[in-house]
Parts: structure tokens; C-alpha cells; sequence
């Protein structure tokens, strides 16, 4: 995997500046450090900036001027944030489209059919390889390492939603619905609830069936 | 102090120390890449790795902190063999071009490599390759030789003040860079030369020119600026192809300033290498003789006190003895060595220098910096106040400036006003800061020639030792009186009394037609177009700038890497350079052509060997052959105040770009390049 931090000649804007929404925010996470550890803030307020360019722009990436005003903000050196910012795979460096589609390939997702899960997004959208992005700019394919939910594996997290338990046609239905605008409920696309048993509880069943189930 | 043991030697080292400190202490030389004795560790190199009695495991020796009776042990089969490790993970990336690398001789990986490589590769992969990065005209880069230590990171950081250098990217991917294709905003980023272990960053200039083997070392001082910044001339043949700094704790450290480094493409350029007599308007060449008989006859129908000398800003400090004496014998006391008009008091050695010494820096806890720019007069010093900076923690070492910088000083300083009259205040005590120094144990001042060379001068440094005197900066244990100089030669100039005489004219004096006769020694910093059109002008230096330009007899003589000097630096340091090439064409030893001349004119001066020169020195002024310390003083007599009283103009800085500020650096390809890229650009924004 290569990493090409520069945003592509061109994509870069030329001013960065937080909206009343993202300044909402950094109040409430500037508040969390004292005045002159401020500089801890630093990747709280870069999520900020990714999501008020995903609201304003529909590509949730974080320029470098937006880096800029992040330093100026905490008074901290530019290539400080500029450091952080490249470090952390969530942040996201180039523009991308607008559903961020994160395929988890690692063992247990790999044993459990994330290969399928890869050809099935390649197929709905037309991108060739991870990294890039669909020609009608909608979806940015990326391999990710453990997300974390093995025991939904496969998964596909699209932004910041987990689709658990996925397969080939359920990968392409989703990001069908995706393209129609619609987001589906995130987790499991089966029927299960988070990580209990498929089709309801095999244990503990007189117990269950004195509670409504799901409030477990 | 704590006991422990390395290889069976005992050693005691001071609590805190890491093992790696230890083993050095115990003479045992540890590999290591990261690792720098004046930055902070970093630990991601593991090359230092040693076994440590009771680990299960080898420790990475500059991280580890020693507890009492620790055994260490740095040469098993363990350490070895973990060594090797590290240098294999290393080179697994590393290109195999040292053939054609800059560091090739002088690279800790290939030196390492010998001691602990393996004699072939296990990997068959593709090396990673890493885009090159633009980081200014004087560092060059070759990324794909880095090996991620980050000394740059840290040097960038901490020593220079500048935090523009960064590791971007994780992993296998981890670049280091500035992010932003931008020059590095710093007057020392030639040090990041030296600190690479490796040859991803090497000297631009010096690119492709020599080996290290090749080149012949030769102790130096750098006369760039009043530091005496400690350097090593490497000369192949005739030229001097590279300077380095050399360790010297009490002054540099390790550093060595941008201008003092690669001036050295100047040193061959715009060169005055043979006599040169004015005929009917125009410099013809001409013999020595020629040269001193023109001279000899047009001095012979002028009085003394029609003749004035100029001393220059880089001169040795024989030289300016010979010609005080050359002009002593000549019946004339118009003698100068204050080019920029700079006002002293000159009864007191303390009342011209910096006294706190620049390693003294160290010990200071506020500092007020008055009419001075460190960062720019004097960048080594202004990197020992940023040591003390960062080392007394957030506000720990109040800094507070009168006369704001055009630049980052990079260290938080107070800007307490723009001219003398917050010095007033201060001493009123009307603004805080005056509370700051009172408080200190031991308060700084520096007073720069942004003031002492305002008319106003003379009052400004006596207002500042009473300030200085109210607040407990002086004292029989410390003195915290400073004089910034930014002229090599002014402080020796200045022991030497190359100043007028009681009658003497100064250099204001000597133009506008002041005197018939004007030897100018290295001068070309001051209004050479104002010398009076009658006057006859005997220009004595190594380049042809303004002063051989409106000379009528150019006598060529030789730069600091050309012949033995003494060169006192702004704490009063007296410090030798020698000779590291000769010079070209016809051009002599400044002394030694003072001393031919003299003879012509049947006034012989007494020396012939620099011994005996040397000699003279030392009666002129036992400064000459003590070596300097740190002291303090209990006389609290103020410096006079001279007959101009403070105005309330506002100071100015004294240099106006960094990079040409002498005949030397003019001449020079590189600070020129320098000075379009850093400076112009910010006058024009201006």
C-alpha cells in the first residue's frame, strides 16, 4: 500500500474556515484541556474538519489549509497536525466520494468472506482497485485493518456505519441503496441482533420467553 | 552519583544518566543513529542495544535509565547478534549507492556497517524508494537513504527553533519532510548536514565536490559574526572546499551558523590577487614595490594628522596591531575600527563585551534583549538563549526585547516597547518586567548595536548597566552586563585601541575629505562614496567590494583561512585560527605587508615573526595572553554616557539581510542565491 499524502494538483481549496457547526463543536472539545494543553485537541478537531467538509463538499478528506487553521487554532506548529493527520488511516488526506466504503480484509473477515464483499463493492461501483475512487465521484473503495467486530465478520463499514455479516448480493444491495440516496439501518444484515445468535437466542430460551427479546 | 558497572568496569555517573551515558563513561563506544547528546531521545533506531544485568531482553541503551549497581554489558554474543539485527532491518531499505554518496567516508550506517552488517543481503524485495524534498538551496536531500532516525526532527525543533521538519505517513511509509516544498526558515539548517547519520541530507553546495579522505583539516574561527563560532576548514589543494563546526562547549557547542558555513564559494571569487595602482583614472596592475612607492611618495608631502586608517569587520587581530602601530609611527592617531559609527566606552574591558559568557547563557534566568537581534546578529548565541529557553520550562526564563525583531526570535519574548525610553520605564520600574529582573538571581542584559550605533549610543549602554546595576545584575559572582558585537574584529579592535586619539579622527571624520591619506584595512562597510574626492584611498583586503572600488592603491592581501590570526570573539574570548591554504596570486599576509611597508617608508616596525607580533599584542594589552573565564565584578562605576542624550527614536535593526552582510559572503554564489530566497522576498512583501 502506498500512501500519496499531497491532495492531487488542483483539488486542494484555498481557504479553510469552520462553519458555526464545527465551531459548536470545538467548544465543547477545547473545553476538555486546559489552555495551554490545547495542542491535545488536535485530532478531535481534525474529525471536525473532515466532517464539515463531508457536509459542505460531500468528500469528507481534510485539506492542507484545513490543517492550517487546525495549528493556528491550537497553536501548534503546522507540520505537527500535518504529522498527525497522515498518521491516522481514518483521516483522510485526498479528496474522496461521498460514501466512504471501508472493507475489513483481516483474518477473521478474510476466513469469513471479505474477498467476496471486495468484488461485490468493485462491481457496484466500478473501481478497480482500493484506494480509488468511482468515476461518477460517489464511492472511495479503501482496505482497512481490523475494525473490530469479528464476530459479525464480514464488514463493511461505509463512513462511519458497521454493515455486519455481509455477503456478495447483500454488498451490492446495500450500495445500490446507497446510489438511491437511502442508507440502511447499519449492523447486521442478517437476522440477528448484533453479535447474538442467528435467528434468536439457543440459550437461556424460558428466560427469553418471559422478556421481549432484543433488550439483551 | 550512582555506581554501576560496564563490562566489568566500575563507573560512577550522575543519577539520571542513561546506560548509553554510562558505557561512555566507561570508554566503550556504542553504535548508535538516533541517538544525540544534545537533542532528546528519540529511542526508535535500537542500535545502541546492550544486555543489562537481570533483563530478560537486550535494552535500548540511550533510553534506559541506570539504577545503583546495575551491571552492564556491551559486548556479548546477545549484543551482537541484536545489533546485527538492527542493522539488517536497516539496511533492508537503504540503497546501495554509497559509491556515489555525498557521506560516503563520513556515514555513521557505513562505519556501522562495517562493525555489524552481514557480508550479503537475505532480501530479495524492491527497496522502498522516497520522493526527494525541497528544504532550500543549502540542504541538499536523497530521502531514500533516510533511515527515520529523526535527529533532523529534533534539531529542527528544539536547537534551531524552527518546528518545520516532520515525520508524515506511518510505518513503511514514513517520510521525513516539511510537508510544504517551502525553504527551511532557518540561519542553521546547515547543521542538519552534520547531524544526518546517514546521506539523505547533505551540503547542497558541496554537492559531488570532494571525499572526506581527500580533505585537509585545519582549525579555524568563523568571522562571519562576533561568536568566534569554532570551525574546521577541509581544504583539497588550493581551495577550501567545506567548513564544519568544531565542539567547543563554551562557545558553539556543535553549531555553526548558515553564513559561517557556505561562505566558503566566496573565499575564490572576486579575489584581489595582485597590487593594483590607479593611473590617470583606472587600476592598473602593478608590481609590490610599485604599489608601496606610489604610497611612500604620495605619503611624503601629507602630515600625519592628515592620514586615517579603517580597520574592517573580519580582520585578524595582528594585522590591526601592525597598522595601529604602521600609523603610530606615521604621526597619525586617525585610526577607527568602528566602521558602523558604534559608540563605547572603552576604559573598562566589561563595559565592551559580554561578560555572562555566552555558555553563562545557561545560567541566566531573564534575560532583556535591548536594540539587538540575536537571531540574526548572532545565531549560535541566539540557539544557547533558546537552550535555556526550552530548558527552564514554561516561563521559567523570561525573555523581554526592546525593539521588536522582523523575525520569529524563535523563543517567546516580550516585546517591552521599540525604543529607549522603555528602558526609562524600566528603570522606573513602571513595567513589569522591571520586577522580572529584580526578582532573578541572575538577570541578563544584551545590549546590541541596533542602539550602540544610534548617536545616542553612549547613554543608551550606561542607562542599561544602571539598569543592569539596580537589578542585581552585577556582582562579584555575576556579570550581567552584554555587548552583542556582530563584528569579528570590533572587540579585539577595540583591546588593541584602534579608536582615534585624543585628536584622532573616527571614521565619520576621516570622510568628506577629513583626511588627505586613507588606509582602509579590509573596510567596505561603511560609506565608501563619502570619502572626500582628494582624499588618496590604500584598500588592504581580499575582495574587491566598495572600498577596492574606490581605492587608488589595492594591496591584496589575505582571508582568516589564509593566514594565522587571533580573533577575540563579543565575550572577549581570544581564540587562534591557522593557516588552511595559502593565498592566491600575489597576495601576502596582512601583517607581513604592513611590516614590508613600513620598511619603505624608513618607519620599520619592531616585529618580524608573529611570535614577536604576538609579543606586541600581549603589551598593548594582557587581555592578549590570559585565557578567558567567567567572572563578575564589584566596581559598579558606569560606562560615561557620552554627550548625546537618549532620543526616543525607535531602534533599528543592524542588518538588513542576513546573508550579505560582508565582502566575503557578497562574493559568494550561495549566500546570494540564500538572500533571494529568504530575504528579498520579505522585503519585497514589506
Amino acid at each position: 500500500m502506498s500512501v500519496q499524502p499531497n491532495a492531487p494538483e488542483g483539488a486542494e481549496p484555498t481557504q479553510f474556515a469552520f462553519d458555526a457547526e464545527s465551531e459548536q463543536q470545538i467548544a465543547t472539545i477545547l473545553a476538555k484541556y486546559p489552555p495551554e494543553r490545547k495542542a491535545s485537541g488536535v485530532l478531535p478537531l481534525l474529525y471536525v474538519v473532515q466532517k464539515q467538509m463531508g457536509r459542505q463538499t460531500g468528500s469528507a478528506w481534510i485539506p492542507r489549509v484545513a490543517m492550517d487553521v487546525v495549528a493556528e487554532r491550537l497553536e501548534m506548529a503546522p507540520i505537527r497536525v500535518y504529522e498527525v493527520a497522515t498518521f491516522y488511516l481514518m483521516f483522510n488526506t485526498k479528496p474522496i466520494g461521498r460514501y466512504h466504503l471501508q472493507v475489513c480484509t483481516t483474518t477473521s473477515c478474510w476466513l469469513r468472506g471479505s474477498d467476496d464483499v471486495t468484488a461485490a463493492c468493485k462491481a457496484a461501483t466500478g473501481i478497480r482497485a482500493f484506494g480509488e475512487t468511482s468515476s461518477d465521484g460517489l464511492f472511495t473503495l479503501t482496505e482497512v485493518e481490523c475494525l473490530g467486530a469479528c464476530a459479525n465478520a464480514p464488514i463493511l463499514q461505509v463512513d462511519d456505519d458497521y454493515y455486519e455479516d455481509l455477503d456478495g448480493p447483500r454488498t451490492i444491495e446495500l450500495i445500490e441503496a446507497l446510489k438511491r440516496g437511502e442508507r440502511p439501518t447499519p449492523g447486521p444484515t442478517i437476522d440477528r441482533l448484533n453479535s447474538a445468535p442467528a435467528g434468536g437466542r439457543k440459550v437461556l430460551v424460558e428466560d427469553a420467553a418471559q422478556k421481549p427479546q432484543g433488550q439483551g | 552519583m550512582v555506581k554501576v558497572t560496564v563490562d566489568g568496569i566500575p563507573v560512577e555517573v550522575p543519577a539520571g544518566s542513561s546506560a548509553l551515558q554510562a558505557c561512555e563513561a566507561a570508554g566503550k563506544e556504542i553504535p548508535r543513529f538516533c541517538y544525540h547528546e544534545r537533542l532528546s531521545v528519540a529511542g526508535n533506531c535500537r542500535m545502541c542495544l546492550v544486555e543489562v544485568s537481570g533483563g530478560r531482553k537486550p535494552v535500548a541503551s540511550c533510553g534506559f535509565p541506570i539504577g545503583d549497581g546495575m551491571q552492564i554489558f556491551t559486548d556479548t554474543e546477545v549484543v551482537r547478534r541484536a545489533r546485527r539485527a538492527v542493522m539488517e532491518f536497516l539496511l533492508i531499505n537503504h540503497p546501495l549507492d554509497c559509491p556515489i554518496c555525498d557521506q560516503g567516508g563520513e556515514c555513521d550506517l557505513q562505519d556501522q556497517a562495517f562493525g555489524y552488517g552481514a557480508d550479503h543481503s537475505r532480501y530479495r524485495e524492491n527497496k522502498r524508494a522516497v520522493t526527494d524534498k525541497y528544504l532550500g538551496p543549502l540542504v541538499k536531500t536523497v530521502m531514500t537513504r533516510c533511515i527515520q532516525c529523526t535527529r533532523c526532527i529534533r534539531f529542527s525543533t528544539e536547537i534551531a527553533g524552527v518546528p518545520e521538519l516532520g515525520g508524515i505517513s506511518r510505518g513503511e511509509n514514513l517520510e521525513i519532510t516539511n510537508y510544504v516544498e517551502k525553504a527551511l526558515t532557518s540561519e542553521l539548517s546547515g547543521n542538519l548536514i552534520d547531524i544526518c547519520p546517514v546521506g539523505a541530507l547533505t551540503s547542497q553546495p558541496y554537492a559531488f565536490t570532494a571525499r572526506s579522505w581527500e580533505l585537509r583539516r585545519t582549525d579555524s574561527i568563523d568571522v562571519c559574526d562576533a561568536v568566534g563560532t569554532n570551525i574546521v576548514m577541509h581544504a583539497r589543494g588550493a581551495a577550501v572546499l567545506r567548513i564544519v563546526p568544531r565542539i567547543n562547549d563554551e562557545v558553539n557547542e556543535e553549531w555553526l551558523s548558515d553564513k559561517g558555513r557556505f561562505v566558503v564559494d566566496g573565499f575564490r571569487r572576486r579575489r584581489l590577487d595582485r597590487p593594483w595602482v590607479r593611473v590617470d583614472g583606472r587600476l592598473q596592475p602593478a608590481g609590490w614595490q610599485d604599489a608601496f612607492a606610489t604610497i611612500a611618495t604620495r605619503l611624503k608631502s601629507v602630515p600625519g594628522e592628515r592620514i586615517g586608517a579603517i580597520a574592517g569587520d573580519m580582520c585578524d587581530a595582528e594585522s590591526m596591531m601592525a597598522l595601529k602601530d604602521l600609523m603610530g609611527t606615521l604621526g597619525s592617531s586617525n585610526i577607527d575600527c568602528r566602521q558602523d559609527g558604534a559608540k563605547y566606552d572603552m576604559s573598562r574591558r566589561d563595559f565592551y563585551t559580554f561578560n555572562s559568557g555566552i555558555a553563562g547563557i545557561e545560567d541566566a534566568d531573564a534575560l532583556l534583549i535591548v536594540g539587538s537581534i540575536p537571531r540574526q546578529e548572532a545565531p549560535v548565541l541566539n540557539a544557547r538563549i533558546r537552550k535555556r529557553f526550552l530548558a527552564a520550562g514554561r516561563g521559567g526564563f523570561p525573555i523581554g526585547m526592546i525593539g521588536a525583531p522582523n523575525a520569529d526570535p524563535t523563543y517567546t519574548a516580550e516585546v517591552l516597547g521599540a525604543g529607549p525610553d522603555t528602558l526609562a520605564e524600566l528603570a522606573d520600574g513602571k513595567l513589569a518586567f522591571a520586577d522580572v529582573l529584580k526578582n532573578a538571581e541572575k538577570p541578563m542584559v544584551i545590549l546590541g548595536h541596533g542602539a550602540l550605533t544610534r548617536p545616542d549610543g553612549q547613554a543608551i549602554a550606561k542607562a542599561c548597566w544602571d539598569l543592569a546595576v539596580q537589578v542585581g545584575a552585577i556582582t562579584p559572582d555575576w556579570h550581567g552586563f552584554n555587548v552583542l558585537h556582530t563584528a569579528a574584529s570590533r572587540v579585539a579592535g577595540l583591546d588593541l585601541g584602534l579608536v582615534p586619539g585624543p585628536k584622532g579622527r573616527d571614521v565619520a571624520g576621516m570622510l568628506d575629505g577629513g583626511v588627505d591619506v586613507l588606509w582602509l584595512l579590509g573596510a567596505d562597510e561603511f560609506a565608501t562614496d563619502r570619502i572626500g574626492p582628494e582624499t588618496f584611498v590604500i584598500y588592504q583586503g581580499h575582495h574587491g567590494d566598495a572600498g577596492a572600488a574606490r581605492a587608488d592603491v589595492i594591496l591584496p592581501g589575505t582571508l582568516y583561512a589564509e593566514k594565522p590570526g587571533t580573533y577575540t570573539n563579543t565575550e572577549g574570548r581570544v581564540q587562534e585560527a591557522f593557516r588552511a591554504i595559502m593565498p592566491p596570486g600575489d597576495a601576502r599576509e596582512d601583517w607581513r605587508i604592513l611590516r614590508a611597508f613600513s620598511e619603505v617608508v624608513g618607519r620599520k616596525l619592531p616585529y618580524d615573526t608573529i611570535e614577536a607580533l604576538r609579543a606586541r599584542m600581549v603589551r598593548a594589552n594582557p587581555a592578549f595572553g590570559v585565557a578567558w573565564a567567567r567572572h563578575g565584578t564589584s566596581d559598579m562605576t558606569p560606562p560615561q554616557a557620552g554627550t548625546v542624550i537618549m532620543s526616543s527614536d525607535p531602534f533599528h535593526p543592524v542588518i538588513a539581510d542576513y546573508y550579505l552582510t560582508h565582502a566575503m559572503c557578497r562574493a559568494s554564489p550561495t549566500m546570494e542565491t540564500c538572500s533571494g530566497i529568504y530575504v528579498r522576498p520579505a522585503i519585497a512583501a514589506e
